[in-house]
């Protein structure tokens, strides 16, 4: 029973922060291009000078 | 990602969002977001792949028109995104998912309590578990269940019932009823079943509001294009500008070149071209001199006219197809969609076998209590999780698809609509065509009169002008002096002391004059262009596939006779000519009296009513405002088999959709003779939900080539 009084909030406590870091994610719009973001991690540099348009 | 350090960031920017046509790979994304950052004048461009836009911050002297040309030198078109209205279900969209997430949160931590209590907790150990998780059940229904309660409040008040009152009152007295026998220690509580309930659920409804989201809604665009205001001509000659209301007919308005013409009219004086494009889709101008008709809502792109007004305001042509528009559009309402009519047999069946349960116990005398619990648990088992999936997912499925291959879905309901379509009706212009000049003919052999007529051609921003440029891409431009275009008439130009005219026959010198482009240079003979607006290159395979998926065919068009049986001998299918928008609209809406479903396809103005009055309606990307606003689907890019595809797609979904009913109801079938006989246990019914909604899902996710 000792231990059930120690896990069990901590079970809730862990499950509740992914929650939060959810509702994080989805009000600050990470979800909202999802196949955008499977294909950004291609794109290999970032260009540092904007005015200077690259190949 | 590309958010330039713009040296007027003090500056208020302006963003304009844009649907691109073309976006395939991460190197798209990276060429047009670095290539329109570099553009000056714009801060940032950040692409949308899921939905294919891209939102611009620039400032506000970056016309909407130089973004769509630093676009199209990147490769890509793009058309302006019309629907802002969709903030309403974006945010409902949002809604659904954090109360999924929080009814998905509760559903873990409460069946992680559960299983210890099937795998052998008793006594103390089992009660202070229920109350666990009744603690976090009861926060959690109360935050994710908003939206199935107060949609069930809604109608209930208004004296009707839709899917969310059983729905609420299943999860209301399963909660209730848990909670007693917590208080009591008994054995069946069923707060994980609730939660779980809830989490499929609103996994059917989110996905449905994504569809929803989607859409492109608002159809106040209509009369967004037209002017505010007009310059009139007073009696003694003086010009001023009056607000558009107080145009009356028999006033004299003046048109300055590249303005939008504010109302019906007849032309007293100038010579010039009307772009026609809002109103019929046609791209190609139309001469307009003395005595010539021009509507409300065109261009005139050349030179100033003078325009005595026959029709303002309420009566012009535009304002007549706008109230067209609002009368037809009957069909589409009439419409149920097949969860709704799902729902309707739905709901008083599972109440009434509930309620017999309950009463079939209590008189067969095990009490109150014990005949409670079967008749929550006769609820809880039917509670319609596979059939609230069972729609949605499939549609969600067949829609991405679908957009991978340049058609966009507006709404789910247009999918179960498009599968039922019998008859498809085609405009000409625009549809079954390009909608845009192409040269077919006639282009000069030599290489120095090719290079001529380049360089001349690039001086006009005229529709013919910018197809004779496209025709001769891979052509080195000569070097012209001397360039001067002549409204009405053509352009003129000297390359190398020798003089160039491309323009109208008569103009030029041509023999024969008769309505078509030339070009001469110098003492070279005079080269008659043909340019007409070309069929799309797939129509005929296009036409060919929808005949074979026994679909009835015909084009509609307002050209003239000969022009459309020609094109119609061409491809095969049956054409009628000199169509208005009024008789278009009663085409479609006899052959729907007649029990016929309608797909109309169409892009014009003049298509917007048959558009509306049609069961379904699909629009190139390319069409007017009204075209992209009413049809029910659109596909990017030039091929038409987009057509014949997404009809393919929408009857293999109603086949998904039909066999995911069949799994839903054969769970049913199942699991409810053991809830009515009292032997389903909280883990039976843990078990049968979510076995049933992954067979549904799982059938679903088979849709995803469906788009072929």
């Amino acid at each position: 029973m000792n231990g059930l009084a120690l896990l069990i909030p901590i079970a809730l406590a862990l499950g509740l922060s992914a929650l939060a870091a959810f509702f994080w994610a989805a009000r600050s719009g990470q979800f909202d291009d999802l196949d955008g973001a499977a294909l950004r991690i291609l794109i290999d540099e970032q260009p540092t000078a904007p005015a200077e348009p690259e190949e | 990602m590309t958010a330039a350090v713009h040296p007027g960031c003090a500056v208020p920017l302006e963003t304009t969002v844009l649907v691109v046509d073309g976006l395939r790979c991460a190197g798209c994304i990276s060429k047009l977001e670095h290539g329109l950052a570099a553009v000056p004048g714009i801060a940032a461009a950040r692409v949308n792949f899921t939905t294919r836009r891209v939102r611009v911050d620039h400032l506000a002297e970056v016309s909407e028109a130089e973004i769509l040309s630093s676009i199209a030198g990147l490769g890509f078109s793009a058309h302006v995104f019309a629907g802002e209205g969709q903030d309403a279900s974006k945010r409902e969209s949002r809604t659904l998912v954090l109360a999924m997430a929080v009814a998905g949160f509760a559903a873990m931590n409460v069946m992680l309590l559960s299983v210890s209590i099937w795998s052998g907790a008793d006594g103390a150990t089992r009660t202070l578990f229920h109350w666990l998780s009744a603690l976090i059940a009861l926060p959690a229904v109360a935050y994710s269940g908003r939206p199935f309660f107060t949609s069930a409040w809604a109608v209930l008040r208004k004296g009707r019932t839709n899917m969310d009152v059983p729905i609420s009152i299943g999860v209301v007295l399963t909660l209730a009823m848990s909670l007693y026998e917590t208080a009591i220690g008994g054995p069946h509580a069923y707060f994980d079943g609730v939660v779980m309930l809830l989490f499929f659920l609103l996994c059917g409804r989110f996905l449905d509001s994504v569809m929803r989201a989607r859409a492109e809604d608002g159809v106040s665009a209509l009369l967004g294009r037209m002017p505010l205001d007009a310059a009139i001509i007073g009696r003694d000659g003086t010009v001023t500008r009056r607000a558009i209301d107080e145009i009356a007919p028999a006033m004299h308005l003046l048109v300055a070149a590249g303005e939008y013409i504010a109302a019906d009219g007849i032309v007293l004086e100038g010579t010039s071209e009307i772009d026609r494009s809002l109103v019929t889709g046609e791209s190609l101008p139309e001469p307009a001199s003395f005595g010539s008709t021009v509507l409300a809502g065109t261009i005139n792109l050349l030179a100033p006219l003078t325009i005595r007004v026959t029709k303002a305001g309420r009566d012009t042509a535009i304002a007549d197809i706008a109230r067209l528009m609002e009368s037809a559009g009957q069909a589409k309402s009439r419409y149920v969609r097949i969860a709704d009519r799902a729902s309707r047999l739905y709901a008083p069946a599972v109440h009434s076998l509930a309620a017999l349960t309950f009463a079939g116990w209590f008189l067969a005398g095990v009490g109150v209590h014990q005949a409670a619990i079967t008749a929550v648990a006769v609820l809880i088992i039917t509670c319609p999780c596979a059939l609230g999936l069972a729609v949605p997912i499939a549609q969600v499925v067949v829609a991405g698809a679908l957009m991978r291959r340049g058609v966009l879905v507006k709404d789910g309901s247009a999918l179960e609509l498009l599968a039922k379509a019998d008859t498809v009706l085609l405009d000409k212009t625009g549809t079954i065509t390009l909608g845009r000049p192409v040269v077919t003919g006639g282009l000069p052999e030599t290489p120095w009169e090719r290079a001529a007529l380049l360089a001349v051609a690039r001086a006009s921003r005229h529709p013919v002008a910018r197809a004779i440029e496209h025709a001769l891409s891979s052509v080195e431009a000569a070097e012209a002096s001397n360039l001067q275009e002549i409204p009405g008439l053509g352009i003129a130009a000297r390359i190398d002391g020798v003089e160039a005219r491309l323009g109208r026959p008569d103009w030029i010198g041509a023999p024969e004059a008769n309505g078509e482009t030339c070009f001469r240079l110098g003492d070279y003979p005079v080269r008659l262009l043909t340019i007409q607006d070309e069929p799309r290159p797939d129509a005929a395979e296009a036409i060919r596939r929808l005949k074979q998926e026994n679909l009835a065919c015909e084009m509609l068009s307002g050209d003239a006779a000969p022009i459309v049986s020609a094109l119609a001998n061409r491809l095969d299918i049956a054409g009628s000519a000199r169509m208005t928008p009024d008789s278009k609209r009663a085409v479609v809406s006899e052959l729907e009296a007649n029990g016929k479903h309608v797909l109309m396809v169409g892009d014009g103005l003049n298509d917007g009513p048959a558009l509306k009055a049609a069961s379904v309606s699909m629009a190139p990307a390319t069409a007017t405002d009204v075209g992209r606003l009413t049809a029910d689907l659109l596909f990017l890019g030039d091929r038409l088999m987009s057509v014949p595809i997404a009809i393919a797609a929408a009857r293999r979904t109603m086949h998904v959709i039909r066999q995911n009913f069949a799994l839903a109801v054969g769970y049913n079938l199942l699991a409810v003779p053991l809830a009515i006989a009292g032997r389903v246990t909280p883990l039976v019914a843990a078990l049968a939900m979510s076995v049933s909604s992954l067979l549904v899902v799982g059938n679903a996710l088979r849709l995803r080539s469906a788009a072929r």
